[in-house]
């Protein structure tokens, strides 16, 4: 299976990739998968190392294009998209959680933070009303002041889910964002982004190897060899 | 009780087996446990027919790595099959000693083995016995052992998305239950990906 299947529950997708094909080099990443994200809706896409999974979420989030293949965000084409839109979209309507957080190093936590809203424009004292509310959400206005280098791993992750939702974005996409971290940072993290983004109606495409993770989601896109082998339908 | 009906009944049996507990106990171990070994039999017969001797000595081979299967069962096992329509007798040879039967399965076999192997176990711990049946029986009779995989991946992680979903309301007593649950089916998880994984290398060695 390819495809997405049909969604039973009759709302448009956000984001459509079909038919994505992608090498790197002479190695196939991608050989034809796709997949859909609906509107609020968690989606665990599971696979082994190697399996295509953390591919499959950059060509979706307009970070890599793929060699052939479709991605709709509302029904418009992204992968052909000057490379300027494309920053516009990632920086407006998307948020970014990785396995190593990727914090600005010389920025405190409540910069790294508030560095979306910056980006986009918003003014300072907005910025700082925002960031601080989502620091609240995820635990770490404690450490607000500190720079990465002076947190633990864990409030890191935590740091970069706040800073991931603090623009409003319609999807986060999320690589192994419990994967440096040890079960209950792990758990912990994954909690906060389960409640924040279902509260804000986030759709979130968490990408995992691990099963105790994708157990938060709705529903699973399972790759193997750079193609779907199975997809649970949209609940 | 915890999720294994079985395994909590073998724990407590000895201590305070309630009658409650006694009939649960018998009808776990001989019909829950009865039916597993059956599909075993059928899927064994797939094959061609065999002897109740030779059945045997074919399970204790595969699936007898720490009990082999006793007579007695067989031949109960093979009654019931056989009243139920799902084996038939094909043939009977005497000589000396008692007269040896042969058994081949039905077409109503054939069916009862696949619903069987396409439906996933319930997710509970412990299921690696019958998972790894299935999986060598699929694999033996040259159906989609990955399908058989994919299948209980499915259902596992379903269970798992329940667990998680109860964690969000739950107290501390009921965290704990969930995560002790939570961490052997993800225990089970690990095992259907390198079963996956492995399934070219046990089609060479089965076939």
């Amino acid at each position: 299976m390819t495809t997405d299947p049909e969604s039973p529950s009759g709302s448009d997708p956000v984001l459509v990739g079909s038919d994505l094909q992608l090498s790197f080099g002479r190695t196939p990443a991608l050989r034809g998968a796709g997949m859909s994200v609906h509107a609020g809706e968690m989606v665990a896409v599971m696979g082994s190392s190697g399996s295509g999974k953390s591919t499959l979420l950059h060509c979706l989030a307009g970070i890599l294009t793929p060699s052939s293949g479709s991605v709709l965000h509302h029904g418009r084409e992204i992968t052909t998209m000057p490379d300027q839109q494309r920053s516009a979209l990632r920086r407006d309507e998307f948020g970014f959680v990785f396995q190593f957080g990727q914090l600005v190093p010389e920025l405190t936590v409540a910069e790294n933070v508030a560095l979306p809203l910056r980006l986009s424009g918003h003014r300072h004292a907005d910025g700082r009303r925002r960031s601080a509310l989502w620091m609240d959400k995820l635990g770490v206005s404690d450490v607000a002041d500190h720079r990465p280098g002076e947190i633990s791993g864990g409030q890191g992750q935590r740091a970069a889910v706040a800073r991931a939702l603090v623009a409003d974005p319609e999807v986060v996409f999320a690589d192994e964002p419990t994967g440096a971290l040890d079960s209950i940072a792990g758990e912990q993290v994954m909690a906060l982004l389960d409640e924040t983004a279902r509260e804000s109606g986030t759709a979130v495409v968490l990408v995992t190897h691990e099963s105790r993770v994708a157990a938060y989601a709705d529903r699973e896109v399972l790759i193997r060899d750079g193609a779907v082998r199975q997809q649970e339908s949209v609940r | 009780m915890d999720n294994d009906p079985l395994r909590a009944w073998r724990i407590s049996k000895p201590l305070n087996a309630s009658r409650g507990d006694y009939v649960l106990g018998v009808y776990l171990e001989c019909i829950v446990l009865g039916m597993t070994i059956g599909h075993t039999l059928l899927g064994l017969l797939e094959g061609g027919p065999r002897h109740g001797y030779d059945l045997k000595r074919a399970y204790d081979e595969r699936f007898g790595q720490h009990r082999s299967l006793p007579y007695g069962q067989v031949y109960s096992t093979l009654s019931r099959l056989l009243r139920d329509g799902l084996v038939d007798v094909d043939g009977v040879e005497s000589g000396e000693g008692p007269e040896r039967k042969r058994y081949s399965i039905t077409e109503a076999g054939v069916r009862t083995l696949e619903e069987w192997l396409s439906t996933p176990e319930k997710p509970v711990a412990n299921l690696h016995s019958t998972l790894f049946t299935k999986v060598v029986l699929a694999v033996a009779s040259g159906r989609d052992a990955g399908e058989v995989l994919d299948a209980q991946r499915q259902a596992h992680l379903e269970r798992m998305r329940e667990l998680t979903r109860s964690k969000r309301e739950a107290g501390t007593t009921d965290l704990l239950v969930h995560d002790f649950s939570l961490f052997h089916l993800e225990a089970d998880l690990r095992w259907l990906e390198l079963a996956v994984t492995r399934l070219d290398q046990l089609t060479k060695e089965i076939r």
